[in-house]
């Protein structure tokens, strides 16, 4: 639903970052976004579209990779990757458990082509 | 070539909700970030909570809506310092919102800020404001498979309040369900059930923040 506003932030750390090359142009800009960040892909990626226009990043592919939902069991100390986001654990069933991946809402990398 | 960043997209508003949670210790705020679909019963909850709480806290209120003024009018007929935010259309309040709305206060009056936010059951959950803890409210007649389908808004709540519950004779709803899904999605839910318009419940729930917001002289 706030796609767009989380796409203009998105452009605005990459344009920020693009500054320190002059020139340059953004070929690619990758993400990674967890299950439980509440963020759509298809929905950022169509609001990145949108607003990057007339921008450094104009022209470039943008990547996102989806990542599951996973704990680690404080109890039995296993780690399980979960369907449903319930946080229990598969294993002993305890509910003592911490969410190691899938709040992930980052910028990893981007790529650039020098403007000389 | 390649550059590396490892950037939070959302880390200017965490930065900014980081300052305000900072002002808000040192002024001695309990805040409190209310979320909950729109019609669930925000801010009758609010007008409740209010009227128990008035003689002792130094409240004071933020509202948060897509447009119009109605619901810090009816917070204002309490006699406590109440401002609205329109968000023009955005979905949830954020940080800078907020931050900007404190300049309408004098801070070291007050000792119990709660900001309502707007009506919306995914977006607020993910910016958070500066707040000490957030509670959500629900609405029996919402039904009982919320906490599966949104479950960003029960794990990062401290509280669940579910409202309405006298409306349950007339309803479909499976309690045992919906709080055994509630505690699956986060175990250390502390669930409520109340219904603002009978009283029922409410006295755990004022008891729970009263806990929290200590009174300043």
């Amino acid at each position: 639903m706030h796609e767009f506003g989380i796409a203009q932030s998105l452009l605005e750390i990459v344009e920020q970052e693009a500054l320190s090359y002059k020139g340059a142009k953004v070929t690619r800009v990758t993400l990674q976004i967890g299950r439980l960040s509440g963020v759509m892909p298809d929905s950022l990626r169509f609001a990145f579209e949108a607003l990057r226009t007339g921008g450094v990043a104009e022209e470039s592919c943008l990547e996102i990779e989806e990542i599951p939902l996973r704990i680690k069991c404080n109890q039995c100390g296993k780690t399980s990757t979960l369907k449903d986001p319930f946080l229990i654990c598969p294993y002993c069933e305890d509910i003592d458990v911490e969410i190691i991946a899938g709040r992930e809402l980052e910028i990893r990398n981007m790529e650039i082509e020098d403007g000389n | 070539m390649e550059i590396k960043i490892v950037k939070n997209i959302l880390e200017a508003n965490e930065v900014i909700a980081s300052q305000s949670r900072t002002l808000f210790t040192e002024k001695g705020i309990y805040v409190l970030n209310l979320m909950g679909s729109p019609g669930a019963g925000k801010t009758t909850l609010l007008e409740k909570t209010i009227e128990h709480l008035k003689d002792k806290n130094h409240i004071a209120v933020i509202e948060g809506d897509i447009a119009t003024s109605r619901d810090a009018e009816r917070i204002a007929h309490h006699a406590i310092p109440a401002v609205q935010i329109n968000t023009g259309g955005a979905c949830h309040l954020d940080g800078n919102m907020v931050r900007g709305a404190l300049k309408e206060f004098n801070l070291n009056q007050i000792d119990l800020l709660i900001v309502e936010n707007v009506g919306n059951l995914v977006c607020p959950a993910e910016f958070n404001i500066g707040e000490n803890d957030k509670a959500m409210i629900i609405s029996v007649t919402e039904g009982d498979d919320k906490p599966k389908k949104y479950p960003l808004m029960f794990q990062v709540s401290t509280v669940l309040l579910l409202n309405k519950i006298d409306l349950l004779p007339y309803l479909d709803f499976d309690m045992d369900r919906f709080q055994g899904d509630a505690l699956k999605v986060n175990p250390k839910l502390k669930i409520m059930a109340i219904s603002c318009t009978t009283g029922e419940g409410l006295d755990t729930w004022f008891k729970w923040i009263e806990e929290r917001a200590k009174p300043k002289r």
